[in-house]
């Protein structure tokens, strides 16, 4: 039973990752990409890596995600997203990555009741990985996050406009 | 791995990883670049997962942490020099950043 959930979701991952690069239109393929996300998350969850699985979900098909679909909505101001929230309302739009998630939901689903009886048993608990993380691991915390402070810093430096910064600097 | 053999997993974890391979190499507009970018890092990190489930030692989880780490800086660094490209080229075709060169 296991095995089949597996290969489902990985089937699911390596179709939405294909449609993902195919597709022209960037929304589209933005779609794709966070049912290819879920799909690896629902794998993490079935090979006994509950908290990958949460932040897979979390960062990389929430917040991750969300940052494109900020800049797309930057990129598109004007007549032709007007023509493209028209198309977004018909149905061929999202009825293929909605379709790959009702799949994934029904193995989820499947998955915890599997799990209530007791088939998942070989789990890395979040508890082994955070003792790890704040105890040899120490160093590379520290990296990480001085590594977002400069991914940080240099947004914001790249994404100001140019001409408050000449006001600024008279 | 509760009975799933590790090669099919890294076998899929390949797949992955060669597909945002793909991507890079064809399409020209760079926010798909970009996503192709991601898919590739996210293959890197399903392979040091699926290590770490086989052995049962969570350091491959931790590496998993890292890579997402660094796949959100990339983002927002590499996010915010694409709205600085197109505020300057009025588009997003890769290859007028060969004009870039000094």
């Amino acid at each position: 039973m296991t095995l089949l959930l597996f290969y489902t979701a990985a089937l699911i991952a390596v179709l939405a990752t294909v449609l993902t690069i195919t597709r022209t239109n960037i929304a589209h393929a933005l779609l794709y990409l966070v049912v290819s996300l879920l799909s690896i998350a629902v794998i993490f969850y079935i090979i006994g890596a509950p908290l990958a699985g949460a932040l897979e979900v979390i960062v990389y098909a929430g917040a991750i995600m969300v940052l494109f679909v900020f800049v797309i909505m930057m990129l598109n101001a004007g007549k032709k997203s007007e023509d493209q929230e028209k198309a977004w309302l018909s149905s061929t739009s999202w009825k293929g990555p909605s379709l790959l998630c009702f799949i994934l939901l029904v193995e989820l689903l499947t998955l915890f009741d599997e799990g209530i009886s007791g088939t998942v048993t070989t789990q890395i608990s979040a508890k082994e990985v955070g003792i790890l993380l704040y105890g040899p691991y120490l160093l590379a915390v520290e990296l990480a996050s001085m590594l977002l402070l400069a991914g940080l810093v240099g947004a914001y430096h790249l994404g100001r406009d140019e001409q408050v910064s000449e006001e600024d600097s008279p | 791995m509760n009975g799933i053999p590790i090669e099919h997993g890294i076998l899929l974890s390949a797949i992955l990883f060669s597909l945002g391979l793909i991507g890079v190499l064809t399409r020209r507009n760079i926010l798909f670049v970009l996503m192709s970018l991601e898919i590739m890092l996210n293959a890197a990190g399903l392979a040091f997962v699926i290590a770490s489930a086989r052995w049962q030692q969570a350091d491959g989880q931790i590496m998993f942490l890292m890579i997402l780490t660094l796949a959100a800086a990339e983002v927002a660094v590499g996010l915010s020099l694409i709205i600085q490209f197109y505020k300057r080229f009025q588009s997003l075709d890769m290859d007028l950043l060969s004009k870039l060169r000094g």
